[in-house]
């Protein structure tokens, strides 16, 4: 006989990491499905990833640079200082909302076959990887536009995207269970993605926070990840080194904590979704 | 050899809260707002309650186990701990052998997916891998015959179609145990016809053990080789004595032909359900077979909606179901009126029209095409009750007839004018 699984009244946790291997070609289709139903009506599936951070970087560049007339960084053109830190952000504000609503938008999923849970919130993430990565495309156009050629150490967007992402995932997962059992707190998640693109350095640059600020506005985890992206694309900003250790001792502790409270309530879920 | 599954003291609580809200879930506003009465009321308005309890079997290898209960006896939670959706609370079950469970045809499938994209999601869904899926797709295609809509969206396709494909893909899932709750109730007959024959060949052919909860007597009947009777959360009997444990389960309770209590669905309260002389007395004995009786249904309603009807299911004691009438059979002019506050919807069920023998009738109401108040089978709205007295009024035949109706029909010869 292939297998031998004994289910026993709250001894579940050894069996659930297992699982959690066995089941990631599940969690491989999700993620492929998730990406083909976004795009699938393909023209606006497409657009639309192109069309928001562009029409978002117009808008700001418009705002903060022409209107609240900030500086940019250094000699780069404001809309590039713009669009180098949406795409930080985008990431993270797409992961973080689509996870936070991945176990109510799956619920038939839930409460009719068994699957680690933690799956689906994961395989959102993916989605929003791709967006960025066409967003990445727009970018290499934007700078063949303004003949801009990014700096050497380009290729740091990598980790950093992916550090944005566990950023986005921890408070994802927080937020998913809470979703389930209390269904307003979908109405918060675009609060905090609103509220957060206001105090991220998205339409400014981190140099422009008054000096006695500074010490608050790093402790939006953003602000590594953001002024990561533009010392990696643009170089205009010096490696920021305290920013990114705040920002991966957040990740790394939201992550816990997002597991933990998911692992807690998970068993729940399908008795009130 | 050791049990496919063996069970042990199985048990699942659930917490029902007792205050009016809508669902199951709950909203932060709604927390936070009954913080201060929390406060004051330490008492927990909350009640434990036993899903399932006690619940304790094995099942050997290849089994074919039919699991059959009223609604809420608790088959459903049965399968879930089975299937692993929802922990159990109490107990353990050793499962040796992949499951997989089927307890509603297309979960997972996308609408906007392909059939052949669903395929392949359903398919990881339920535990296949790509490559198992690969090697079975062309017979999964060929069993759900819709391959020349491969590549069309399954929002597109018929609710047959659908169903079928849906099926398809779990039928070839090839795992060592299956659990399939009521999937054949969807389909058209010729396909159900089909799936109980998949699911036979599946079981007798390659010895895998299949747990199937229906309220379809005569496929449990034709399927399974072994009944399990649930009720109210607590395992009555199990035996491969099927025809007479599935009796067992419409034999008829003493006492009087009428249903009394208090269900409410939606805007329509039940408060009686029977059936009475013609002269209108309140029968406690086996009705005569020449004898025009009433059925009954007595309720409340708070609204009088356009759509809204009211019906009866009649079956035999083996659970066939002879019959369904509604309020709403006939023309719309022949519809009885209704109106808000008590009603009293009443039919004659004809002398010399049904056998010797015990039914069991059970109330549905609706909302023609889009939902039900009281859905057959799933409703607790009941009785049951006997005809007796031979078969007619005529002086050769006292005996009674063999098949399920004896109905009275008058001959003539044409040729005598």
């Amino acid at each position: 006989m292939s297998m031998e699984l004994t289910i026993e009244a709250g001894k579940t946790e050894r069996q659930y990491w297992k699982d959690l291997w066995n089941y990631k070609e599940l969690f491989l289709i999700l993620t492929w499905r998730d990406i083909v139903v976004q795009y699938k009506q393909t023209v606006v599936g497409i657009l639309w990833a192109v069309l928001r951070p562009l029409l978002t970087m117009l808008a700001f560049t418009f705002v903060f640079g022409s209107v609240a007339k900030l500086p940019s960084e250094g000699n780069v053109p404001y809309a590039l200082m713009v669009y180098s830190a949406m795409l930080p952000w985008q990431l993270f504000s797409t992961a973080l909302s689509s996870a936070s609503n991945a176990l109510v938008v799956n619920a038939n999923l839930v409460s009719k076959v068994y699957f680690p849970r933690l799956l689906v919130p994961t395989a959102t993430v993916g989605v929003a990887i791709v967006d960025f990565l066409l967003s990445m495309a727009i970018l290499g156009v934007i700078m063949c536009i303004y003949r801009y050629l990014p700096p050497i150490q380009f290729f740091a967007v990598i980790p950093l995207a992916l550090l944005g992402s566990v950023l986005a995932l921890g408070p994802g997962l927080l937020l998913c269970s809470l979703n389930v059992t209390y269904r307003d707190f979908r109405y918060i998640i675009p609060f905090i993605t609103q509220f957060g693109l206001y105090v991220s350095p998205v339409g400014f640059s981190s140099s422009v926070v008054p000096e006695k600020w500074q010490a608050l506005f790093m402790c939006n985890p953003m602000v590594g990840v953001i002024d990561g992206f533009r010392w990696a694309l643009l170089g205009t900003v010096e490696f920021p080194v305290k920013p990114l250790l705040i920002s991966v001792v957040f990740a790394t502790a939201l992550l816990v904590t997002g597991v933990k409270v998911f692992r807690k309530t998970e068993k729940t879920f399908a008795d009130v979704i | 050899m050791k049990p496919i599954i063996s069970v042990e003291n199985l048990g699942k609580q659930y917490l029902i809260k007792h205050k009016e809200s809508r669902g199951g879930y709950r909203s932060l506003r709604e927390e936070l707002f009954t913080i201060p009465k929390r406060l004051f009321s330490k008492q927990e308005h909350a009640e434990m309650f036993w899903a399932l309890q006690d619940v304790t079997f094995d099942v050997q290898q290849g089994e074919r186990i039919g699991i059959i209960g009223r609604n809420g006896a608790g088959k459903s939670t049965l399968l879930k701990l089975l299937s692993r959706i929802a922990e159990p609370s109490t107990g353990r079950i050793t499962v040796r052998g992949r499951v997989a469970s089927l307890l509603e045809v297309g979960t997972g499938f996308h609408p906007e997916l392909s059939g052949r994209e669903n395929i392949y999601l359903n398919g990881a869904i339920l535990g296949m891998t790509r490559n198992e899926i690969r090697k079975k797709f062309d017979e999964i295609v060929d069993f759900a015959g819709v391959e020349r809509f491969l590549d069309t969206p399954v929002k597109r396709y018929s609710s047959g179609m659908y169903v079928r494909l849906a099926f398809a893909v779990a039928a070839h899932l090839e795992p060592e145990i299956l659990v399939v709750d009521e999937v054949l109730a969807v389909g058209d007959a010729e396909f159900q016809k089909k799936c109980l024959g998949k699911m036979e060949e599946v079981s007798k052919g390659d010895g895998r053990t299949v747990l199937f909860i229906s309220h379809n007597m005569e496929a449990v009947k034709q399927l399974c080789n072994q009944v399990m009777v649930l009720d109210s959360g607590k395992m009555l009997a199990m035996g491969n004595d099927t025809g007479k444990l599935i009796e067992s389960y419409f034999a008829p309770q003493s006492g009087p032909t009428v249903w009394k209590g208090r269900e409410t669905s939606k805007f329509l309260t039940v408060t009686e359900f029977g059936l009475k002389s013609f002269e209108g007395e309140m029968l406690s004995r086996p009705v005569g077979i020449d004898e025009d009786v009433v059925c009954y249904v007595e309720c409340e309603l708070e609204e009088v909606h356009s759509s809204f009807n009211i019906g009866v299911a009649v079956y035999s004691r083996e659970g066939r179901c002879l019959f369904w009438t509604f309020t709403t059979d006939g023309p719309e002019d022949s519809w009885p009126e209704l109106k808000i506050g008590r009603n009293i919807l009443q039919f004659t069920i004809p002398k010399l029209f049904l056998n010797e023998g015990e039914y069991y009738v059970e109330l549905m109401a609706s909302l023609h095409q889009i939902a039900w108040l009281f859905e057959p089978v799933a409703t607790p709205v009941v009785f049951h009750f006997t005809v007796e007295g031979g078969f007619s009024l005529s002086p050769l035949w006292l005996e009674s007839r063999p098949a399920q109706l004896a109905p009275f029909f008058v001959w003539d010869n044409a040729e005598s004018a």
